[in-house]
Order: C-alpha cells, then structure tokens, then sequence
C-alpha cells in the first residue's frame, strides 16, 4: 500500500508530466489562456489517461513481451514484439479516445460539452503516449500502471489549472512587447517549474 | 501554420523562388517553435548535452521529411474521416524505423533519450505538418516545407542545448570549454541550466530575441 501512496505523490508532484518531463507542453500552451479551458482539458487528460495506461500495460504484457504469445503455441515463445509498441500504443490511444468520446456523448452529455471539444485533441496528447512509454521503461505491473496513470494525470491537471490562474491575472500587468503573449507563459512555466523542485527528494 | 501566412511571412526575406522560401521561411521567419508554438513537448528534456538534441534534431528532420512526403503522396487515396490515423501510422512507423536504428548503432545514447524518441510521434510539428501542409500540396513542396520545419526545430534544439551544456557544465559536445573551478579552472558552473526550469527560461529569451527582431511576430493583447 505504501508503495502505491509513495508513487501517486512521486507522479503527480515529483515527476509531474509537465513542468519537470515537459510533456504535453504544446496544449499547456495553448489550452491555458482560461482557465475554464484548462479545467476541462486537465480532467480530459486525467480521464484518459487513468484509462490508457493501464489498458497499454495489459497490451504490452499480454500481447508484446518476449514469450507472451506462448499460449498460442510452444514455437511462439521466443518472439519478442515489443519494437512494435509505439505503433501499438497509439493506436490503442486513438482508439480509446474515439470510444470515450462516443461514450460520454451518448451517457454524459453535460459531461461532453465540457470535455467534448479536447477530447480530440488528446489523441496526440504526448503526456497520453509519455505515460504509456514511462510505463514501459519502468516495468511497472497492472496495479502499478493504474496508480501511475492517475497520479501523471492528475499531476498534469494541477499544472494547468495552476498556469491558468497565473495567466488570468497576467492581463494586468504591464508586459515588454516581444514577451507577450508565448514568452512571458515560458517564464511563467520556468518558476513554477523551479516550484516543484521543492518537492524532490520527498518520500514516505 | 497555413501556406499564405508562411508565403507573406517569408516576403519579408524577399529573396528566391517559392520552393526557397518553403524551406527557408521555416527556419527563422516561421519557426515551428517560437512562432508556431508546436513541438515544445518532447524537445525540452533533451537539451541538457548538445550530443542529445543534435541526434534528437537529426531524427525529428527525418521523420518529419518522410512523413511528408508519404502523408503527400497518399493525400489523393485518404477518406478525410480517418486522416489522422492514417498520418499517425505513417509516423509511428518512421519513428520505429528512427528508435531501432539509434538502438543499433548509438546504444548509450538511445537509453538517454529514453521516451523522446518515442515522443516524436506525438510531437505536434510532425502531426502539424502533415495535417496542415502535406495534406494539401504536392509531394515535393512537401519534402521541402518537412526538412525546412525540421531545420527550424534542430536549430532551435542545438542552440538551447549550447546554452545549457556551456553553461551548466562548462562543455561543448562534451569537450570542455570553460574549466571548472572543481578540476581546477576558473568557471563556477550554473547547476541550474542542467535542471528542467533553464530550458523554459532560455525558449522565453530566444523568443524574446526574435521577436524583438522581428517585431511583426509580437502578440496584441
């Protein structure tokens, strides 16, 4: 259980996607002018990615790994698939996303006008894939995959909701011109970034 | 991203024939990343040795040209509701083609790079590309606009990756430079450029740079 606890807070405060593994950088950007937007784009990801990691986990463990297929027969249990993972993973991604999607129109409909716009978007989403290759990288097991895909997400979400907040209040200060706008976000990302360096080094 | 916007952009340069400017515009004028905000993702982390970017840039140009040019190619024979997973293929199978080759000949750094190799599937300039220009132009504008995309992002990556190697350990490609006051030289290192926020603060000043050169890229609010 401890071990669990202990990597929900690593993946959400000290490897936070975003602001120390700069994943999904080009939607931090973009998506975090309101932060109406980064609250529905931050529960988006949190959503699919609690799903999609542990779902790749089962892909590559079932399906990819050296001797997964052996159950299919004797001869099987050399091949080793993992060299098509990315294609695999994303795959499932996309998929995923689509299912989602038609998922949460058809049941959740308040649900979908508020998610419904970036759930596209999150399909090429790189902390979605960037969790799926960590969870590869680091071996972690289907109990271990589920914790990790809620604690990145989520560590995505505060993130965003953070930067937002910060932008909101940005409008009213007196910015040099070749700043605003991208470059002063940059800065902005750079000392929050700074921010969460506080808390390396922190372990149950 | 669109193709008028890059052509009145790169007019400013006023030099050359249309494919000049495809390739050209990229590199300053329309930069990928301080002017069309793609591909910060998977591009940062790598940026602490020049080795890394340089290898990571080379990689991201490949991958970028070729799925140009395949996405173009294929562009007559793709139903549009499953573009983007026709794009996505192309591109995870070019990244494949990248990893195992940089596995086969270049171990020690593949393991470095870790996941960024893998990220350029996601990376947004290679989906932004395809989507935004190879869909909609012949194959060989499209090879250009894909290499000249792929300069502009390398060149960004080399130049942050000098930045923080000279500065954060006195090094260049790994040869040393500035003597370390720890190997009994004079230069101090900045342990800061080796940690994740530098890289953020160094994009800020190059966009800062740039844009103060090219006051037409300055954001109204």
């Amino acid at each position: 259980m401890e071990h669990y606890l202990n990597l929900l807070l690593r993946s959400i405060f000290l490897e936070n996607m975003a602001l120390v593994y700069f994943l999904g950088m080009c939607s931090y950007l973009a998506c975090s002018k309101k932060v109406e937007t980064a609250l529905g784009l931050g529960a988006a990801v949190v959503f699919v990615q609690a799903l999609t990691v542990p779902l790749n986990n089962l892909i590559l463990k079932g399906l990819l790994a050296q001797g997964a297929l052996a159950w299919l027969h004797p001869s099987l249990a050399e091949v080793d698939l993992t060299f098509l993972a990315f294609i695999l993973f994303i795959g499932t991604i996309a998929a995923t996303v689509q299912v989602v999607e038609m998922t949460v129109e058809r049941y959740a409909p308040k649900l979908y006008t508020t998610l419904g716009v970036f759930l596209p978007l999150i399909a090429v989403n790189c902390v979605i894939l960037g969790g799926a290759l960590f969870m590869q990288e680091r071996d972690y097991g289907f109990g271990e995959s589920v914790v990790f895909g809620v604690g990145s997400g989520l560590g995505f979400f505060i993130a965003i909701v953070a930067i937002a907040a910060i932008r909101e209040k940005l409008k009213y200060s007196n910015v040099p011109d070749g700043l605003k706008g991208l470059g002063i976000t940059f800065i902005v990302a750079g000392l929050m970034s700074m921010a969460f360096m506080v808390f390396s080094g922190i372990q149950l | 991203m669109s193709t008028p916007d890059t052509a009145s952009r790169a007019g400013v340069l006023g030099f050359g024939t249309a494919e000049r400017r495809t390739l050209l515009a990229p590199i300053v004028d329309n930069n990928p990343i301080t002017v069309q905000v793609l591909g910060i993702c998977s591009a940062l982390a790598v940026t602490t040795r020049m080795d890394k970017a340089l290898v990571l840039g080379i990689g991201v140009i490949l991958v970028i040209a070729a799925a140009n040019l395949a996405v173009s190619l294929l562009r007559h024979h793709t139903p549009p509701s499953i573009r983007i997973i026709v794009e996505l293929s192309i591109i995870a199978s070019l990244v494949i083609l990248v990893d195992q080759v940089l596995r086969a000949t270049m171990y020690e750094l593949s393991l470095e790079l870790s996941v960024y190799v893998g990220l350029i599937i996601t990376n947004c300039i290679v989906m932004g590309r395809a989507e935004g220009f190879a869909m909609n132009n012949p194959p060989g504008a499209s090879l250009l606009d894909g290499i000249g995309n792929g300069l502009g992002y390398a060149l960004l990556l080399v130049l942050v990756a000098f930045a923080r190697e000279l500065l954060g350990a006195g090094k260049v490609f790994g040869a040393t430079v500035l003597p370390l006051v720890k190997d009994g030289g004079w230069y101090e290192p900045n342990g800061l450029m080796l940690l994740a926020p530098s890289a953020l603060f160094i994009v800020a000043l190059l966009i800062w740079a740039v844009r103060t050169v090219r006051p037409a890229q300055q954001e109204k609010d």
